[in-house]
């Protein structure tokens, strides 16, 4: 058995995992806030990457002033998805708010196409040093960054959430809308609030993976990757989308090696924690983090 | 009497056909306590929702310490100094007592997350100290303080009415309206209520507007009394006067001859 591979697929895994994690955060956000299911998340992703791409190759500013760029962009982007795609929707039936994120992720990923054209880009070289050696295993600069990124994310969130008045204020707006109101919350500010935060950190995750991988249309799949991590970690749990994320990551990895070594089944990267997951859901329907309603009679 | 804190002007609200109120006008003077009753159906919980503005009325207006509220909304209301409590608990389940009752504060709250990481510095600190000792009050007040850490969905149904009209007086509201605070209550629980929206109508001197079933209470504790029926006010008055009127024991309190029928078999 080849050990070095192993371990370095799985350090592989778990830093694509916390990247899974950033993104499935931000879908929980929006999930907890305003019970709409993104589909277009995935196109957050892919619009931060070409945006943050397009400030440096044709405006050719240095990559930190364009990352921040990108985020005050991304920033405004989601505050208005929401004020005018999102908010006439307010009262309407749910599914029907799910079918328009669905048009918005065919739209955006097509208006992509349309601006930047078919074919991957590259970023331009940002780091002097592309990787070093620890121990004798390869580390690239670039995943150090994203790892180093998505733990700051992470803490960011939880401290928001937990200190801040308007993480209290989306905790409680969650809950129950109508009473957040009468508590003088304004529940259109939190909306759009969780739709910016939403996009901005998202943008951040695609810049991150369009530096390792290059932009293209594939950054769009994270969305459909988060899936398994989200419900593995239940639908409404900001730590259950990290540790979901994280077990998908290693998962995928893991399950490529064991395919590519012994079983050579092929394809068991991307199917691998479809199946984890519905063993997972088997036993715990509410996912591992899930809230169950608490109910006294 | 003084000032009128809160005054309806011949508010109508349908649903469809469903007429749920009719040219319903009244004010409540500042600093009383003003009860709502009516039997099932009659519009009671349309027409605090109307205040606390999660209904707009079809006609109609509701001002507020002389200011014309009838088109904002709740949150904007909540700011002006309007709490409520609600019919169902309303409580956030998953959170602790503490919590539930700093979501009221919210709006007061004038830091944000960029003063304050600066917490030190800026006057966050002084701000958050001054947060705590009013939440600190209302907990004293309510005599709740052994349960603040606990989570807000596994406490007993009085204990959480209780956290409910301390989240709804973290606002510092001028006026609470509360949407029947003792229903489901035993006998002791609803006499600490009782005493509870008295003490804050005095002590903190809120204007408390209710809705509430149990007439023992609400003739015990109130300044003034108006009966809807049928989303018309049939009338308003002294809790005495009220008692005493033939349309209103009709419609709600049961005429004579069922009072009479009630006592002999309750006793029985």
């Amino acid at each position: 058995m080849n050990f070095e591979l192993l371990i370095q697929l799985i350090i592989n895994g778990l830093i694509v995992g916390l990247l899974y994690g950033v993104v499935a955060m931000c879908f929980v956000l929006v999930y907890k806030s305003t019970q709409v299911v993104n589909f277009a998340q995935g196109e957050f992703l892919l619009i931060g990457a070409w945006v943050c791409w397009a400030f440096l190759i044709y405006a050719e500013l240095p990559f930190i002033v364009g990352f921040f760029l990108t985020l005050f962009f991304m920033a405004g982007f989601g505050v208005l998805l929401q004020m005018i795609v999102l908010r006439p929707m307010i009262g309407e039936p749910i599914i029907s708010v799910i079918m328009i994120t669905i048009g918005l992720s065919m739209f955006f990923q097509s208006l992509m196409k349309w601006i930047f054209g078919v074919d991957p880009q590259s970023y331009p070289q940002v780091f002097e040093t592309q990787s070093f050696e620890i121990y004798g295993l390869n580390v690239e600069v670039a995943y150090l960054m994203s790892t180093g990124i998505a733990l700051l994310i992470m803490v960011a969130f939880f401290l928001f959430f937990k200190y801040s008045k308007h993480g209290l204020a989306m905790r409680a707006t969650a809950f129950d809308q109508q009473v957040a109101q009468s508590l003088g919350i304004s529940v259109k500010s939190v909306f759009a609030m969780s739709w910016g935060i939403a996009a901005t950190v998202s943008a951040t995750a695609g810049i991150v993976i369009g530096l390792v991988n290059g932009v293209s249309d594939s950054l769009s799949v994270m969305g459909i990757k988060v899936f398994p991590a989200v419900i593995l970690g239940g639908l409404d749990s900001i730590i259950g989308a990290i540790v979901g994320g994280l077990i998908i990551g290693v998962l995928e990895n893991v399950a490529e090696f064991f395919d590519s070594q012994y079983f050579h089944i092929g394809n068991m990267y991307d199917i691998a924690p479809f199946y984890v997951l519905l063993i997972i859901l088997w036993f715990k329907p509410y996912g591992l983090f899930g809230t169950k309603d608490i109910e006294r009679i | 009497m003084s000032e009128p804190i809160l005054k309806i002007e011949q508010v109508s609200l349908a649903f469809g056909g469903v007429k749920a109120l009719t040219d319903v006008s009244f004010e409540v003077s500042r600093g009383s306590v003003f009860s709502i009753i009516g039997p099932n159906g009659a519009g009671k919980t349309s027409m605090l929702n109307c205040i606390s503005g999660r209904y707009r009325p079809n006609s109609g207006s509701i001002s507020f310490n002389n200011q014309e509220v009838t088109h904002l909304r709740p949150n904007d209301r909540a700011d002006l100094g309007m709490g409520r409590t609600f019919q169902n608990l309303a409580l956030f389940g998953h959170m602790s007592v503490l919590d539930n009752i700093m979501v009221g504060r919210h709006h007061l709250l004038k830091n944000n997350w960029i003063t304050g990481p600066l917490y030190w510095a800026s006057k966050a600190q002084k701000e958050e100290l001054e947060h705590r000792r009013y939440v600190e009050e209302i907990i004293d007040f309510l005599e709740i303080s052994h349960i603040r850490k606990s989570v807000a969905g596994t406490l007993s149904y009085g204990l959480r009415k209780r956290v409910e009209l301390a989240r709804a007086m973290a606002l510092n509201p001028q006026l609470i309206l509360l949407d029947e605070p003792m229903a489901g209550m035993n006998l002791e629980e609803k006499e600490d209520m009782a005493r509870y929206i008295l003490d804050l109508n005095e002590e903190f001197g809120i204007t408390v507007v209710m809705i509430e079933h149990d007439m023992g209470v609400v003739m015990d504790i109130s300044h003034e009394v108006m009966v809807l029926d049928f989303g018309k006010k049939l009338m308003c008055g002294l809790p005495d006067e009220v008692m005493a009127n033939e349309h209103v024991k009709r419609a709600y309190l049961g005429v004579e001859d069922d009072a009479e029928l009630e006592i002999s078999q309750g006793v029985g």
